[in-house]
């Protein structure tokens, strides 16, 4: 896709060493289950397939799956950013038990997740009260979706950027402000796209871990056909009825969407990470950016 | 001055991003997690300890800790050789491989277990063979081991590709042609680099490894004191209506999740008494040209 | 620590689990019926070692009824399994894991005990519920849960369409539009009988909670007694609790007649007092009547009476299309 520098290409060992057991491996765990699922659905006639995929409900669920994951990767994305950057560069006191809490949303079983979020955002919940007076509902309601996600996803975007953050050398930002940098300028124009791949991928995994997310979304969402029905939750709904073969179809159609989102996102990230190298020629940032001796830059 | 004004905030701007950082965490994190504790000790402190006194909850915690413990290391094998593959070298079709190693992210964890199910289940593909060799893989640990391995697929090579790219190829070059040997630039060079992306990883990895319900829950079949694991076991005694036990169970999670706390600690605190050790030792920093800002834009 | 050892064996044994000299039965059951059979298996255990000096043991599984169907069909080594729901039953019949009459292997249509869907109302009944068709006026919240997905909301949606049919002038089709009226005033499904049950008691969102009556039990253990009452509608659906042999299971691990055994001692003396002390309504006249206090009377039906059976239900009302998607999707 992007033309090698082949010539520094050759110098470092281990290239066919990692790819063949990356691909092994992914084709172990990944792709000849998730080929076996598509397999299946061959069982299904095009158009029975695309009835599946195309149902109303099916369709309405499809916008609320992926509407409230873009919804809740984008806060997450804006907050972790601001977490991220808060955990690495300021002191305050508490700070080592806040940054372990970060972690805490993938421990703590989905499940209980949805139900304390559901009972803290109902009406008469800790959280829920306070909105309501303004009209607010949350729980139950597609907004109730966003909360949920938000949650799982939090971790995400703050620890892709925790260890690129950690690694900025302060003689980058020193040499900005020497030229003559402002501080903003020196974030937007230095720091952020240096920091961008590792953003983006925050934001890609927060969004895909999102659109798969069922346990915690289904005690919030209320459920409600073609309102606050996730996909995930209309393929349970095939097993119980013991349509396997249509739980496969709609898992495979969700399949295909993510695979296509993803990929537009990943080619625009090596694109900007293409492009920010090239920027600056000869000594990349990412040179400058590399860390020397690590301890330093952590407060 | 002018160095000042660049390279840290002003006051304003610092207490205003602290603000917004914890209140955020507060809002979406801590709030929740009191709330967890708080419908756990809601009969009081001995009701809690009772509710973890149970030996089926005893069995689930052991069974969570086993498969987080044979997950680890795959994770890590894959995740360093993919980030290793993908970071350093440039090749046809990276975005697709990144794509694929981000899919499993984005397979409902009902849809990971179901999958399984297809292949090794007795109506799946392999189901046949497997019957009558009496090899059981669902419905007993190996098949938990996958689903597991599959939803903890892309943490660490996630962490580390963005990391290893940031950092660029020149310092293990170096290694290289000064001599080193590719498992000592490793080790030597390129481990000590990536440390924090690969815990920060291996972190996220193994909380969801140990929080994880949707695709285990497929596999687990549920029998009690054998395959459940304490997601599943909390799921089960909340729907008896044991709330305090649910929850109880649940904090013991959250609690393993705070072991993060103290490996970190450890880890910093080691890693700053070596890197205090080897700078005596290595040549002065190497002092290379910051990209001048002016020239980059007006 | 000992146990701790002895588990740490058994989860790492759990790939080799497959048969050995002492007989032991696996119970692949419902996700509430814990209570019922914790108590249960001591009592059997008892007895088959009086009867024939073998000791038995006895594994538990429980999660949603159609998921432990599915993880049975799938090769989860079940030798008896006891459902909620015959669906999930039929399913293992179609299968060729289940005999095909296996409501004639045992008495009762193989269904040991059974409970009915009642209302559950805050204290003092103050939206004057009574029947159904309070449920379905303006202005009444109803919880319940998902009436696709979870078996407890597919018998609330079955007891309101078939108490609808049995009106005067009652057909398919003011079933329907009833039922209609009934779900337009759900302002959520929940995920399982469980997650309606908190919404309703602890979120205290709704008016009426439709539940299985053995649940008003558990809901007064867990919040007390104190913050609602229970209604008996003038007619319920009878919701049966199918058990059957798994065939295969048996056959391989030579187990057949300890797990027939097993299953026939649910219709004991004991095993009925049993189902009774768990709020299940015993088969048995004589031990109904003895906990007559807490089983008031109420007309029922049963779905093979009004619908044909499980599978015709279930084809007409919660299949994609049926009568579920048409309320929702066809307006």
């Amino acid at each position: 896709m992007f033309p090698a520098p082949a010539k520094r290409d050759g110098v470092l060992p281990g290239f066919r060493l990692g790819l063949g057991y990356t691909l092994t491996y992914l084709t172990l765990l990944v792709l000849i289950p998730l080929g076996g699922m598509i397999l299946m659905t061959g069982k299904l006639s095009w158009s029975d397939f695309w009835g599946i995929a195309t149902a109303e409900r099916a369709l309405a669920s499809y916008r609320v799956t992926f509407g409230a994951s873009l919804a809740a990767a984008a806060v997450n994305a804006l907050f972790g950013l601001i977490v991220a950057w808060v955990l690495v560069r300021y002191p305050f006191p508490g700070k080592r038990f806040v940054d372990a809490l970060v972690d805490l949303p993938f421990a703590l079983p989905t499940a209980v997740a949805g139900i304390t979020l559901a009972t803290l955002y109902a009406e008469n919940g800790w959280i829920g009260q306070h909105l309501a007076k303004f009209g607010i509902k949350v729980a139950f309601t597609p907004l109730g979706i966003v909360v949920a996600l938000i949650f799982v996803t939090l971790p995400f975007v703050v620890r892709t950027l925790q260890p690129v953050i950690e690694d900025i050398e302060a003689e980058v930002e020193e040499a900005a402000a020497s030229l003559g940098a402002t501080r903003w300028q020196t974030f937007t124009r230095v720091l952020l796209p240096g920091i961008f791949p590792a953003w983006l991928t925050g934001f890609t995994l927060a969004f895909s871990r999102a659109i798969g997310e069922f346990g915690s979304v289904i005690f919030i969402a209320g459920n409600m056909p073609l309102i606050s029905e996730i996909t995930p939750l209309l393929i349970i709904s095939k097993l119980e009825q013991y349509d396997i073969l249509g739980a496969t179809a709609l898992a495979v159609v969700m399949l295909l969407i993510s695979f296509v989102m993803l990929l537009v996102i990943n080619l625009l990230q090596w694109w900007a990470a293409n492009r920010h190298s090239k920027s600056s020629e000869g000594d990349a940032p990412a040179e400058a950016l590399a860390p020397g001796a690590l301890a330093e830059a952590r407060p | 001055m002018n160095t000042r004004r660049a390279t840290a905030e002003p006051r304003w701007v610092r207490l205003l991003l602290t603000g917004v950082a914890l209140g955020f965490l507060f809002l979406f994190l801590v709030l929740p997690l009191i709330a967890v504790f708080w419908e756990a000790f809601a009969h009081g402190a001995q009701a809690y300890w009772e509710a973890l006194q149970d030996g089926e909850a005893h069995s689930a915690m052991l069974l969570t800790l086993t498969i987080a413990a044979v997950v680890l290391p795959f994770n890590i094998a894959f995740g360093v050789a993919a980030a290793w593959a993908i970071a350093k070298f440039e090749f046809r079709g990276k975005s697709l491989l990144t794509t694929l190693i981000d899919l499993p992210f984005a397979v409902s964890p009902v849809v990971a277990g179901l999958i399984f199910i297809i292949l090794f289940g007795a109506q799946g593909f392999f189901g046949q063979w497997l019957v009558a060799n009496d090899i059981k893989i669902i419905f007993a640990l190996p098949g938990m081991v996958l689903a597991t391995l599959f939803v903890t697929f892309p943490f660490v090579a996630r962490e580390l590709i963005p990391l290893m790219q940031a950092q660029g190829r020149d310092e293990e070059e170096a290694a290289v042609s000064l001599g080193a040997s590719g498992w000592q630039m490793f080790f030597r060079v390129t481990l000590p680099n990536i440390k924090w992306g690969l815990m920060y990883g291996l972190i996220l990895a193994n909380a969801r490894a140990m929080g994880e319900f949707g695709a285990v829950s497929v596999v687990s079949g549920h029998i009690r004191g054998e395959t459940n694991t304490l997601p599943l076991h909390v799921e089960i005694l909340y729907n008896e209506y044991n709330q305090i036990g649910a929850f109880a169970a649940a904090t013991v999670l959250a609690l393993l999740g705070l072991v993060t706390l103290v490996v970190k600690t450890i880890v910093e605190w080691r890693m700053r008494k070596e890197t205090e050790m080897l700078t005596a030792d290595l040549p002065p920093e190497k002092t290379e040209l910051p990209p001048s800002v002016a020239t980059e834009r007006p | 620590m000992n146990k701790l050892t002895s588990l740490l064996l058994a989860a790492g044994l759990a790939f080799a689990t497959s048969g050995h000299a002492q007989s032991n039965l696996l119970n692949v059951s419902y996700d509430v019926a814990r209570d019922v059979y914790k108590d249960f298996n001591p009592l059997f255990q008892k007895h088959w070692k009086e009867k024939t000096g073998e000791t038995v043991e006895l594994r538990q599984s429980h999660g949603g009824s159609s998921k432990q169907a599915r993880a049975v069909a799938d090769g989860l080594e079940a030798d008896v399994v006891t459902m909620n729901q015959a669906t999930d039953v039929d399913f293992l019949a179609e299968k060729g894991l289940v005999a095909t009459d296996y409501t004639k292997r045992f008495p009762d249509s193989a269904s040991p005990y059974t409970s009915t869907m009642v209302f559950i109302v805050r204290k003092g009944n103050p939206k004057a519920i009574k029947d159904w068709n309070d449920i379905a006026k303006p202005g009444v919240q109803l919880i319940i849960p998902h009436p696709k997905n979870t078996g407890n909301g597919r018998y609330s949606y079955l007891a309101a369409w078939g108490y609808a049919l049995k009106q005067p002038g009652g057909n398919d089709k003011t079933a329907q539009e009833f039922v209609g009226q009934l779900l337009k005033n759900a302002p959520l499904f929940g995920s399982g009988g469980r997650d309606a049950t908190t919404t309703f008691m602890q979120r205290k969102i709704g008016d009426v909670l439709v539940t299985f009556e053995s649940e008003a039990e558990l809901i007064a253990k867990e919040f007390g007694r104190g913050e609602f009452e229970v209604v008996y509608p003038s007619l319920s659906i009878l919701a049966e609790f199918p058990v059957a042999v798994v065939e295969k299971v048996v056959d391989k691990k030579g187990t057949r007649k300890v797990a027939q055994a097993y299953l026939e001692y649910l219709w004991s003396k004991e095993g009925q007092e049993n189902a009774a002390a768990n709020y299940l309504r015993p088969r048995n006249a004589e031990v109904l009547k003895k906990y007559a206090a807490q089983f008031p009377p109420i007309k029922t039906f049963t779905v093979d009476e009004v619908f044909g059976g499980w599978s015709k239900a279930s084809a007409a009302h919660f299949k994609d299309g049926g009568s579920f998607d048409q309320i929702y999707v066809q307006k």
